[in-house]
This record gives structure tokens, sequence and C-alpha cells, in this order.
């Protein structure tokens, strides 16, 4: 009888193989807890989360404009963009509207529940480029939650840049989001406009869509000089007319930064949810320049 | 590379040596409603049961590397937090006996995007490294267009391929393991009237090519036609089932489901391939699908075949096996699409 074929398996006679493929680089999430709720509107609550391991708080870093995936075991896993400042480190807030099942399930849970956190992952906003330049901050919607990072960052290091303007522009007063910090925002040295498409009684300020506000800021005397840079952060059509406005006015398409939404289910390039052609938006994006969004079909 | 030769009746021989390990291969599993034997890849236990003169297997033998189904990890939940348990599923390693290039070729493809790119997936690696890949050639069949995209032979992937030359096997030998397997039967160096015989054999194959894609700038004209009527019409044929992409041997696309268990202490995750003609592929939360019409999703599967894959990583992922197009119910076949979209009939 001749010598029977075997192989070397990977769980058994080379344990260093196994570490290699180690599932920490796949499917690890580090656990967190929810450490604070606050109730922003009828359907978005802020959840501050907080990394549980020390060490792991501590050597956990990300860029403005990066996400994470947030993980309740049995429920799912969804990727939320990051939405406080990359200062706190393992200390993250993510603002969270309350539409699937994942999010309703979040809604219901209470301060100290726990969670799974993995990432960051993606794109940033390339703040280090644009420091000393003037820069547009267009949200709206929703956008202004990827859009609060880069806004925080901005306004921590604010001798960094030159004119710094924020635009955002929701549904309805009631919809509004982070109302509570728009009178740290509103400095001598930030411009903040912020307008509703439908007001109420109680709204005092103005009603327009946030092209309006942006026609407002090109046809100042100071318009859009040669050194800025734009972020938008919006519904898809928003994008659209936002960054149209913006090229008419003569800024470059390189200059230009959006961040995307789509379905995802691994963050990981790999389930190709979130594929835009030869684009996935988990690892060239979320964050992306116009020129390159405006080259991929059906991006916008 | 290494070429040797031996008789038929050593195969058998070679079969044995490779039993210690799960042996899969084409097995006849019926036949069509015209009659026609259907084979498919599934685990063999006998050698007799081969069906290595199989002309095309039903489905490629994607699945026993990347599961239809397949639990990523467990949770152990309790009252004041929970626990992960991952498990890479890999238990045997696994002989794939009588591998068609383009399922060879398929798996090369599928290597790049979850083997080589960043965050490699563990769960495919570990069935992929415990792999050994015995390649057979094949008659090409009517819906076959694998010349056209390239994969009509295997250079790398393998481990043996063996051509029939009549009452032998040349065999091509691409690893140690597979040279030591073939010291233990009986073969000889390839004599000249071998190699004549061989390239007798594959000249004679490139005759039976009846079906064919024009590639040539194929990435440029789905841009240049992204707004093609001909997407419509074929978006108005697709039934949106998605079987194109259950038969493929490349398609990977998945979701990931998560379920609690009745005694509400466990939990799981389980992720399951997808397709991208599915209604909910791209939809997001709030009720937003990005691709609401079946002739976006259609037209999205050929644009990431061969358009984001070939910017990504030089290639098509297309293997041009024509296993998509046999088995559409709207009879929707790559040939056809591609030829239409370039505007021709």
């Amino acid at each position: 009888m001749q010598n029977k074929l075997n192989f070397i398996d990977i769980l058994g006679q080379n344990p260093d193989s196994r570490r290699k493929e180690d599932p920490s680089s796949f499917e690890y999430t580090l656990p967190a807890e929810i450490t604070n709720i606050y109730q922003l509107t009828t359907n978005e609550k802020l959840y501050q989360i907080q990394i549980i391991d020390p060490g792991q708080r501590n050597r956990f870093s990300f860029r403005p404009g990066q996400f994470v995936m947030l993980e309740l075991p049995g429920i799912g896993e969804a990727p939320f963009s990051i939405s406080s400042s990359p200062v706190r480190r393992g200390d993250l807030e993510l603002c969270i509207r309350a539409v699937g099942n994942l999010t309703n399930f979040l809604a219901r849970l209470e301060r100290g529940a726990r969670v799974g956190i993995s990432g960051p992952f993606g794109t940033s906003f390339p703040l280090e480029k644009m420091q000393g330049q003037d820069i547009l901050l267009i949200g709206g919607g929703l956008g202004i939650v990827p859009l609060r990072s880069p806004l925080l960052s901005v306004l921590e290091n604010r001798s960094k840049y030159g004119r710094v303007d924020i635009m955002y522009g929701a549904k309805s007063p009631a919809e509004l989001l982070f109302t509570y910090q728009y009178e740290e925002w509103r400095r001598f040295d930030i411009n903040l406009g912020i307008t509703v498409d439908r007001a109420d009684t109680s709204w005092q300020g103005r009603t327009g869509l946030i092209t309006e506000l942006l026609q407002e800021r090109i046809s100042q005397a100071t318009s859009l000089r040669e050194n800025t840079y734009a972020i938008v952060c919006g519904p898809p059509v928003m994008f659209h007319f936002v960054c149209k406005m913006l090229t008419e006015a003569g800024l470059p398409m390189q200059k230009m930064f959006v961040s995307l939404e789509r379905r995802m289910h691994c963050g990981r390039g790999k389930c190709c949810r979130c594929n835009i052609g030869s684009t996935y938006t988990c690892l060239d994006g979320p964050v992306f320049d116009y020129w390159s969004v405006m080259n991929l079909k059906e991006a916008i | 590379m290494i070429f040797k030769v031996f008789k038929k009746q050593e195969l058998a021989r070679l079969y044995e040596l490779l039993a210690v390990n799960i042996i899969v291969g084409p097995v006849a599993k019926g036949n069509d409603r015209n009659g026609k034997p259907l084979f498919d890849f599934d685990v063999v236990y006998d050698f007799n049961d081969l069906a290595l003169d199989y002309t095309q297997t039903v489905h490629s033998p994607k699945r026993f590397v990347l599961p239809y189904h397949e639990t990523l990890s467990t949770f152990a939940v309790a009252r004041d937090g929970w626990e992960k348990h991952v498990d890479l599923n890999v238990y045997r390693s696994l002989v794939f006996f009588g591998m068609h290039a383009c399922d060879i070729n398929a798996l090369n493809k599928l290597d790049l995007v979850l083997a080589q790119s960043a965050y490699p997936n563990p769960y495919y690696m570990g069935k992929r490294k415990n792999l050994f890949i015995i390649g057979l050639d094949c008659t090409p069949e009517p819906q076959c267009f694998c010349r056209s995209m390239g994969t009509d032979s295997a250079i790398h992937g393998f481990d043996l391929f063996l051509t029939d030359l009549g009452g032998t096997y040349f065999a091509e030998i691409l690893s140690a393991t597979a040279f030591d397997l073939l010291n233990q039967i009986n073969c000889k160096d390839p004599s000249a009237k071998d190699l004549r015989l061989y390239k007798q054999a594959t000249s004679e194959k490139n005759k039976h090519y009846t079906a064919s894609v024009e590639t040539s700038d194929l990435t440029k004209i789905l841009d240049l036609e992204f707004e093609s009527p001909a997407w419509d019409d074929w978006g108005k044929k697709c039934l949106s089932c998605g079987t194109c992409a259950n038969v493929c041997p490349t398609c990977y696309c998945y979701g990931v489901e998560e379920h609690v268990d009745l005694d509400l202490k466990h939990a799981g995750k389980t992720r399951s391939l997808h397709s991208c003609n599915l209604i909910d592929f791209a939809k997001v939360a709030g009720n937003h699908n990005f691709r609401p019409t079946s002739a976006s999703r259609l037209k999205y599967r050929y644009y990431h075949k061969h358009r984001g894959f070939v910017e990504a990583f030089e290639e098509s992922l297309c293997v041009g096996c024509g296993r998509c197009g046999s088995a559409c119910l709207a009879d929707i076949t790559p040939p056809e699409v591609i030829a239409s979209v370039r505007g021709r009939e």
C-alpha cells in the first residue's frame, strides 16, 4: 500500500496559518457600550458609544468622513458615519435615524447596552490639504451627520483655515439636527446659514432651498476664491444641483468632496452591495471628489 | 512546467491515492426535458461515479469554496453583554477531480478579490488553500464563449491538468504535491508523438467554438452605451430571478442576515450569496432603491463583470462558460446582449 496523500490542514498542523487568517481582520468587532443617548428629533438619536477596553479605545483613531460598522448580535450590522470630532478617539458619536430593522431596535436600547464596532472604514475628507484655504460645508437633511466630523475638526483648528461657511438645510424646523450646537457654531469667524423647506409658526429663520443660500454666497463680492474647498453631503438630488452650481461658479471638480450612501453588508469590499461600476463605496469611498463620481455612472 | 504522460487506467490509481480526502467531481444527475444528460459537481465516493466525459455542469463548483449559505459567527448573549465566536468552517481538505479550464479560471478570478485584495476573506481562503485541483480538458458546448474571454485554457490555479490523447492522458504538473503523486503511478515523459497528439487535440478543440463575444474595447463601449435602449429591451425580458448569478462560477455578491435563537441566549450571523438582479440588492434604509428597474440591474451585472472588474483587476470577471445563458428562464445570453449593446443584431 502506497502512502496516502495528506494535506497541511490550516486548522491542525500549522497553527501559524490560522493566525494569519485570523478572523480578527474580518469578523472581529470591538465590544463597545452605549454611554449616552440624546433624542435629537422624533426619529433621530445621537448615540455616544465608548469602546470598552481602554487599550483598544486608545488605538482606535479615525479621520473625518470615515464610517464604522455597528453590530447588534442577532439583529444585524450596518454602516454609520462617525459624527464626532477625531480628537475623541475611542469615544464615538453616531447620529442614527430609526428607519430599518437595526436602527429601530437600536432606538429601543438604553444607556449601558453593549454593541459591536468594527472599523473605521473608508476614505476621509482631506482636511490637511484644505489648510489655509476657504471652506464651504454644505449639508442637507441627514447629510449633516457625516459633515459634523470635519466641521468640528475645522472649528477646533479654526486658525488653520481661511473663511469658513456652513450651510445646512432641512425639510422642516422639527427635522433640524444638532440645534443645541448652533450657538457654538455661530461665531464671529464662521458664517452659519440655516434654512428649511417648509416653515412652521415657531420658525424665525429663513425658508427656502439650500441652493438659494449657496447662490447668495457665490454672488457675494468675495465670491469663491481660487483656494476654496467644498464638502457636500445630502440626498442625491442635492448633490446634483449644488455641485452644478459650484462648478459653474468656477470651483474645480477635484476640490469638491461628497460622501455617498449605499447598502453595505461587509464594509470590506467583499459583498459587492455598495459597488458602483468599478468602485466600492466602502473601500474607495464614502468620500469621493466630485471628479471621481461624475465619471461613475449612476453614482449620484 | 513539467509534463508527463500516463495510460488511462492509471487514473483510477490516482483517485485511490487521493481518496483520503473528500473528492468532488462531475457526476450525472439525470436528463433534461430534451433527453440531454445533466451533470453537476458533487462529493464522489467511487471512481466509477465520476462522469469525466461530462459536457458542462449545471452549477459551478463555486459552492465548495463559497457556500450559498454559511455561518459567519455565533453569539452567546447574556443580560450584561455578549460574546462572539467565529469559525472559518474549514475541516477537511478537498480534491476537485476533473475541473474544466473555465472553472479553474473562475477560481483564479475569485482569488483576486477574495484573497488578494484588502481585507482577504478568511472563510474563502481557508477552503481555497486546502484544495487540490485536477483539471481536465473539454470539448466546447454551443454556449461556450470562453475563447473570447481568454479563459479557454488555464495556465495557473491547478495542481494537475489532464488532456485526453485517446489511450493516454497528457498531464501538466504545477505543484510538488502533484509531482509526488504522479511518481506513485506509472507515468513517463511525453514522446514526440505525444506532443504532436497534444497539439492536435488543442487545435481540434478550437474548431468547436460556435459562440463568441467581441471583447475589444468592451469597457469603453459599455460606458458609451450606458443609455442605450438595448438595456431597456433586455430589461423587459429579464425576470430578475437571479438564476444567472446562481449558476455563475464567479458571482460572489452576498447578503448577511442575523437571527436570534428561540432560547434568546444565542444568536447567529449567516452569509448568503445574493444577486445584483434581485430587486432589493441596492435598496437602502428608507426604501430608496439605487437600481429600481430590472433593466438597471441587468445592466449593472454586465457593468460589474465587463467594466468594473476590468478597471480594478485588468481582467473581466466573466469566464465565458455560458451557464447563465443556458439557465436563463428568459433566454438572455451574454453574446446576444453584448452584440446588441454594440449595435449588432
